[in-house]
């Protein structure tokens, strides 16, 4: 007899019951016949090794999986720079009317009035919000988003008669970043971080010349600090012709605070799925809209909502945009529940949000800064980092404190990002969450924090109380085993 | 091993030279700064390579390395068995765990290389 | 609505630790003048007030409640069983992050494993990752991985491969270096003779898409033969639902097996979200995009699940990443899932036998109405073309008036394609509905068109 967690780990393919999928009509005798139109070697000869399992029996496979995750709904989830906040449920009722979750993509214009005026008030919302001239709703996520500016960066360029070779990133971005850039062909040139946190306005001013197309940065950045120059920046990189790209995965900090258009960002990519409310759905779907100054606006992907008194109309061919990115128009369910959200809050309710997501994290930043060192002094914007590096002398790494989070009930911050950072740890604790909870987390923070000085064993040992222990990652690389093979 | 004979790189691999034919590895210290070897990219035999240009890649689990050719020339010889047992690198970083052989095309180069001697200052320099 | 759980009490407190006396001392150092700005938006509102208004957009549009679709190419109105929400919509599902901390996110990752299979076993290929955007992201990720693999730098992209898929293959080799050749059409498949004249050694990857663009089933293992004896890689882009009664594309050589998953479980949303995947033979795994479950075991030994082959992404690898992408489209991916456990391996062939049967009843049902003629004779799975000798406002005017979406103008695409319409015909579809259709064309008056731009445009393009 197999142990409960045995049992609780069976693969669907290792369970067997009836089905016949009786939720479908039978096709009768008949389509055999119809199959014969089809030429034989274009048929299969062999049926896939697809489970067989009754009804409930997926529904109880399911369930119970489910259970082993930790999730915003169950968990606090204060992951660094992906902005696990709460995701009103409303809003994904909202997106499963029929009006819009049975809609075709190919549908005539004129029965889809109500989904294009969505869309279109929706890039007057994010145009305003983040004070940029047109958005497209096209990319479907953040990285897709970098891939589409760039390609406008370059375009942008093009049509000038310019050919710059150069992006340059922050030495403490993310990876989409460069890799967004070396997809667009460009040369990546990492600019320093210096001492105090910020872009290094000396190490910039060098490498910024007649060769470079674009600065892409988040502001702010992902130390969680505002650059405070960005204006200099700003006035630098446009001096020389190039163009400030801005990564919207840190728009939380900012709703109503002040906006990346003003401080002379020229393409702006936003992920509804961290700040507008997409819930993460266990890594996607998201979406990246990205927005655009009007210089740049022809070329936008393709096709364009167009208003026309009172009705909505694609325009399909634009001769300077950078053409498709995706299949049809982008992942409208993620913009439903976005533009739901941003209608929801209002503005009074959005300019909240940011306001208590910095209260929240300079809150536990001051509160945890006896207890980890603090990279970089000053107030924080939404999110910051701590260093756990003075834990190193008990052995205790970056990552065995954020297994050990996992047996108190908390899912672990970000961990080793942003590299520059030694033993990182980067915790978003979003607005959403209320003092008591994030007081429960410094609590636990100090108990781990003992527990490393009395027993650091223990820490190193973590985590105890989850569906399996510490995961053997070198095995899962060396002998890769992705898929499952019926015996 | 005898490690004496071999030369050495700033970027860490390990080079004997038999005739202009070269055996290429990293260095015991490099392995243990990579980590768990998970897998690696070896290159093709027959490519042509410069100096100081990117030869393969050795990943860990959270890592990807770049290997340099400490020589120019042409990959004549793979360490196919890594292909299996990639953490031979770790177990025998200057042994079984060597990754390429080189015909070098200007024997010039490798008086450039480091010695044992000279290799092991380097490493223990902390600007590096 | 708000969202913030502190009382003012709260934030007093907050402030106090904090050591400022109001919130905007946090923000000193934002340059005043970016501080300062006329924000036009509107006020929020109750979700009471909020459910009525969208509702009221909702209705503007017309749904597969309210019509009949014929509509396809790419995107398909199949039922989805009630299960499929209901478990894919679970917080625990909806509300977690990639798995990055994988004691904790199990039974993410263990789906993703169990999806992988599954893909695998449907398409017949040996690795898939956890997916991508859409189909035809995948489709662009799959023609970068072939360049990638080898020095070649030509692309053979038939023309009856989906227009929207050869635009988002052209977007994304913008920068790269690479020349497309577009194969042209005969009688609606791809020319294999052409094909073959095409194929020399700078070839990297023949593309095939199976049902293509006009629903027509191509002689995929000819044109799988004519790559590998030119020693490019084939690349198959295929309907998943398609793949219980058509021949896996593993079978036939493919080496990169890639197409929309939307069919497997996810409304169609006017046209995303929804997921596409990607599945590759052996030699290719470690060049594969994207996250990548893998089963390894625990510090006891226990059977466990977690994110691997990381080092080729772009969170390591940056600018040398196989891809960019980051976040990818799980939660459509893991309803797939659902949907192909809860169909089981009767019910992946039942479902192919209904469409076909349904396409094929439908298809001969119109011939028999004058001036619906013929686009080609060749077999097709669940989507079909004809021509409908029919004023395109007319009949657009009769569909809607018998409440029915579709079927798609092919001129749309390219004018010279008048006339010319696809039809997607489900599972979903019953007699009833057919009548309604045949009756909706029935309505209109014969045009005369065709009789001026002659019936032998199929042969001239496409």
């Amino acid at each position: 007899m197999l142990r409960p967690e045995e049992e609780l780990s069976k693969l669907i393919f290792e369970k067997r019951s009836a089905n016949t999928a009786s939720w479908l009509p039978s096709p009768g005798k008949e389509a055999e016949e119809v199959l014969k139109k089809i030429p034989k070697d274009l048929l299969r000869e062999k049926e896939p090794e697809i489970p067989s399992l009754s009804e409930l029996d997926v529904v109880r496979h399911f369930t119970n999986l489910s259970r082993k995750n930790f999730c915003v709904d169950t968990h606090f989830y204060p992951l660094g720079s992906c902005t696990m906040k709460y995701n009103p449920k409303s809003l994904d009722a909202f997106a499963s009317f029929p009006g819009f979750a049975d809609v075709h993509p190919y549908a005539d214009e004129e029965d889809v009035q109500g989904a294009l005026q969505l869309l279109h008030e929706m890039e007057i919302f994010l145009s305003e919000i983040t004070g940029m001239d047109a958005f497209t709703l096209q990319p479907a996520a953040g990285a897709h988003g970098e891939f589409c500016g760039l390609l406008m960066a370059a375009a942008y360029h093009h049509s000038k008669g310019e050919k710059r070779t150069k992006v340059l990133i922050p030495d403490s971005a993310h990876g989409t970043n460069p890799a967004s850039a070396a997809l667009c062909g460009y040369e990546v040139v990492q600019i320093k971080t210096n001492p105090r946190g910020h872009v290094d306005p000396a190490d910039l001013k060098s490498k910024t010349d007649a060769s470079v197309a674009c600065f892409m940065m988040t502001n702010p950045n992902t130390l969680g600090l505002f650059e405070e120059d960005i204006l200099e920046i700003s006035r630098l990189v446009h001096e020389k012709g190039g163009l400030l790209y801005y990564d919207g995965a840190n728009m939380n900090a900012l709703l109503g605070v002040c906006r990346p258009g003003d401080m002379g960002f020229d393409i702006v990519h936003l992920n509804l799925h961290k700040t507008f409310a997409v819930p993460h759905g266990s890594g996607g779907p998201g979406s990246g809209p990205v927005g655009v100054k009007k210089r740049l606006a022809p070329f936008l992907p393709v096709p364009r909502i167009r208003k026309e008194g009172d009705r909505y109309r694609w325009e399909h061919s634009a001769p300077s945009s950078i053409g498709k990115l995706r299949s049809f128009y982008g992942n409208f369910g993620a913009v439903v529940r976005s533009y739901a959200y941003i209608r929801a809050l209002g503005k009074e309710g959005l300019r909240a949000v940011s306001e208590n997501a910095i209260l929240n994290a300079n809150y536990l930043k001051k509160r945890l800064e006896d207890i980890f060192d603090e990279p970089f002094d000053g107030f924080c914007m939404h999110e910051f980092v701590l260093s756990a590096a003075r834990y190193k002398k008990q052995g205790v790494k970056a990552l065995d404190i954020a297994k050990r989070l996992l047996d108190f009930g908390v899912y672990a911050p970000t961990i080793y990002f942003p590299l520059i950072v030694e033993e990182a740890l980067m915790v978003e604790p979003t607005e959403t969450e209320s003092k008591e909870t994030l007081d429960r987390f410094v609590e636990i923070l100090r108990a781990i924090s003992r527990e490393i000085q009395e027993n650091p064993e223990k820490v190193q040992g973590a985590p105890y109380t989850t569906p399996v222990g510490r995961i053997d990652e070198v095995r899962a690389a060396r002998q890769p085993n992705l898929r499952y093979h019926s015996k | 091993m005898d490690t004496s004979k071999l030369r050495y790189t700033e970027t860490h691999e390990w080079v004997s030279l038999n005739g202009n034919l070269a055996r290429v590895g990293i260095t015991d210290h490099a392995q243990r700064e990579i980590s768990d070897v998970v897998f690696v990219e070896l290159p093709k035999p027959g490519a042509l390579l410069k100096q100081k240009q990117s030869a393969m890649i050795v990943e860990s689990v959270k890592a990807a390395f770049d290997i340099y050719a400490p020589v120019s020339g042409k990959i004549v010889k793979i360490n196919e068995e890594l292909g299996k047992r990639p953490e031979l690198v770790n177990q025998s970083p200057c042994e079984e765990g060597w990754l390429f052989e080189m015909e070098c095309s200007d024997l010039k180069e490798a008086n450039g290389l480091l010695t044992e001697e000279q290799y092991q200052k380097f490493k223990t320099q902390p600007t590096h | 609505m708000d969202t913030v759980p502190h009382t003012s009490k709260d934030k007093e407190k907050i402030l106090e630790a904090i050591g400022v006396s109001s919130f905007e001392e946090l923000l000193t150092s934002i340059p005043k003048r970016l501080r300062d700005f006329r924000w036009d938006l509107p006020c929020g509102v109750s979700e009471l007030e909020l459910a009525a208004e969208l509702r009221g957009t909702a209705v503007r549009n017309t749904d597969f409640t309210s019509a009949v679709c014929y509509l396809g190419a790419g995107n398909y109105d199949h039922f989805i069983p009630a299960v499929v929400e209901r478990l894919a919509h679970r917080s625990e599902f909806m509300t977690s992050y990639t798995p990055y901390q994988g004691e904790a996110s199990q039974g993410t990752l263990q789906s993703m494993y169990e999806y992988q299979t599954l893909i695998c076993e449907l398409t017949g290929m040996d690795a898939s990752n956890a997916s991508m955007y859409d189909g035809a992201s995948g489709l662009a990720e799959a023609v970068l991985l072939a360049l990638r693999s080898d020095g070649r730098k030509k692309i053979l992209l038939p023309q009856t491969v989906h227009p929207e898929y050869r635009a988002v293959v052209r977007t994304y080799l913008s920068y790269v270096g690479a020349e497309v050749v577009e194969v042209p059409a005969l009688d609606g498949a791809v020319d294999l003779a052409k094909l073959r004249e095409l194929l020399d050694g700078d070839a990297a990857a023949v593309v095939i898409q199976q049902p293509n663009f006009f629903g027509i089933l191509e002689d995929a293992p000819e044109a799988a033969e004519a790559a590998r004896k030119a020693g490019a890689h084939l690349i198959a882009c295929v309907n998943p639902l398609s793949l219980g009664i058509l021949k896996p594309p593993g079978e036939y050589g493919a080496d990169i097996a890639v197409g929309e998953g939307q069919p497997l479980g996810n409304a169609v949303s006017y046209g995303g979200p929804h997921f596409g995947f990607f599945a590759v033979k052996e030699p290719l795994l470690r060049k594969i995009p994207g996250r990548i479950a893998g089963m390894t075991v625990d510090n006891a030994g226990r059977r466990a699940f977690v994110l691997t082959l990381q080092a080729r992404e772009q969170h390591i690898r940056r600018e040398k990443a196989t891809s960019n992408i980051c976040t990818n489209q799980a939660l459509c991916a893991l309803k797939g899932a659902i949907y192909l456990a809860l169909l089981g391996r009767e019910g992946i062939r039942k479902l192919g036998l209904l469409n076909v049967k349904n396409a094929r009843e439908t298809y001969e049902r119109l011939l028999r109405i004058r001036g619906v003629s013929e686009f080609s004779r060749k077999p097709f799975f669940n989507e079909f073309v004809l021509y409908v000798d029919r004023p395109e406002e007319k009949l657009k005017e009769s569909f809607r008036r018998n409440g029915i979406l579709g079927p798609l103008p092919l001129a749309r695409f390219d004018a010279r394609m008048r006339s010319a319409y696809l039809f997607a015909v489900t599972e979903k579809r019953t007699p009833a509905d057919l009548d309604r259709l045949v009756k909706a064309i029935e309505e209109t008056k014969e045009g005369d068109y065709l009789a001026s731009t002659g019936r032998g445009i199929k042969q001239t393009h496409f």
